[in-house]
């Protein structure tokens, strides 16, 4: 490192501490690597940017709505499909009231390929906060800031993106 | 408790959402009700999976090197630069134009703050042509655009709402610009685009429009209401003043 030119605060302070943080959440939004790759070197570029405008104690949420909106644009440029598919939150509620069944359990048996396709399925909205909560380990309040939605949006959609997760894990097992 | 209510908050209850009493009672009423319990475990179950390793991607080893590398131009863009660009030179007429409006010559006094601030414009309306980064939230309605700022600026941007004249508001970004982050918002006019930046002036001191205009694009900039307003856009200077002009209409 003793080559390289002076860092800056921003990217030291915000960016290098959550540089896998930033990776994982921008890999599981594309699923795909090098468009990973590509999503944080233009969030980072926007943290430095933007770092004035940081006032806040929570440099990896702050870092993350940053990811998050990079990779948003970056849907919209690339697979605008993909980032505008109109989503109808009680089109896609079906899941939600279904009593759980023992299948549920099948997620032991799963093999992790299995549970990377099932969260890799999920619709973007469900995704995303799935991923920030489970994986980030996010609090509620964190998600909402990052998502820029509502709490209560933020449990109804892990509500669903769980339930998505262990139905596409019971049809799975059916099917051996 | 009840199973339906436990169902309500089951996953408030999981992510550890709930104040202590409801926990308790949920904690109790898992204890004596297999329904519940057998969801609650398939949903331990799933979070146990999820926490797997294999399912975090890290960052590749280089990646860190990568964004250093292509944030450095960036950073160094934030340091004043001794030098004056070679099509200074080339925009001298336009310059020496402007530097007839007599409400120029305070400005004049200062020039290499003006002309940074006027490089930073110019830059950040050309990257916010650019594919994707017009803004981050995008939005005609200026009730949408302005809290969305809060918490992001230390200062509330003025959104002027001026489509009844024909400018159609297109969204907000941040940006930066005067060695400060400032409020871009982006209003069309037909096919133009048109990048107001705003940013607290300090100072109770007021101007009225000065016009610049580089590399294609017309520039006017004036400071109202503690706030100095910069704007940018392809639209010819007479249209940009008739903006101008609203813009201060509208929040007088």
């Amino acid at each position: 490192m003793d080559t390289q030119p002076p860092p800056s605060s921003a990217f030291d302070q915000v960016v290098v501490p959550h540089l896998d943080a930033a990776y994982n959440l921008a890999r599981w939004l594309t699923r795909n690597e090098h468009d990973a790759e590509d999503v944080v070197q233009e969030a980072a570029l926007r943290a430095l940017r933007f770092f004035g405008g940081f006032h806040g104690d929570n440099a990896r949420a702050w870092l993350l709505a940053i990811v998050r909106n990079a990779c948003y644009d970056w849907l919209r440029r690339n697979r605008p499909a993909e980032a505008s598919a109109s989503f109808d939150e009680e089109v896609h509620s079906s899941a939600v009231d279904q009593d759980p069944t023992p299948e549920d359990l099948v997620i032991e048996q799963a093999g992790r390929h299995r549970l990377r396709e099932a969260l890799e399925a999920l619709p973007l909205a469900w995704r995303e906060v799935l991923v920030l909560r489970e994986l980030e380990g996010l609090s509620y309040r964190e998600i909402a800031d990052v998502a820029g939605i509502k709490m209560g949006t933020v449990m109804s959609r892990l509500a669903r993106a769980r339930s998505g997760i262990q139905q596409q894990l019971a049809v799975d097992s059916k099917r051996e | 408790m009840i199973c339906s209510e436990f169902r309500a908050v089951l996953h408030a209850f999981l992510d550890g959402e709930l104040d202590l009493v409801r926990q308790v009672e949920i904690e109790d009423h898992l204890r004596t009700c297999g329904a519940c319990s057998r969801i609650h475990q398939a949903q331990l179950a799933l979070r146990s999976a999820l926490k797997s390793d294999e399912l975090y991607f890290r960052a590749p080893a280089n990646l860190e090197r990568k964004v250093r590398m292509a944030a450095q131009p960036a950073e160094r863009k934030r340091l004043p630069r001794p030098r004056m660009p070679a099509w200074i030179g080339a925009s001298f007429a336009a310059a020496a134009v402007v530097a007839l409006a007599i409400f120029v010559v305070p400005k004049l006094s200062r020039p290499s703050r003006t002309e940074r601030i006027a490089q930073d414009v110019v830059s950040a309306h050309i990257r916010s042509l650019m594919p994707g980064h017009l803004t981050d939230v995008p939005s005609s309605e200026n009730h949408t655009v302005k809290p969305w700022f809060a918490g992001k600026l230390d200062f509330s941007p003025p959104v002027a709402d001026l489509s009844a004249e024909g400018f159609l508001l297109v969204g907000g970004r941040l940006d930066y610009a005067a060695d400060r982050p400032v409020a871009a918002l982006v209003y069309r006019k037909g096919e133009h685009l048109i990048n107001l930046f705003a940013w607290p002036s300090g100072s109770t001191h007021e101007s009225t429009e000065a016009a610049d205009a580089r590399q294609g694009y017309n520039l006017l900039f004036w400071t109202r209401g503690q706030t100095n307003f910069w704007a940018i856009s392809d639209v010819n200077a007479a249209e940009l003043r008739q903006f101008a002009s609203l813009v201060r209409a509208h929040l007088s």
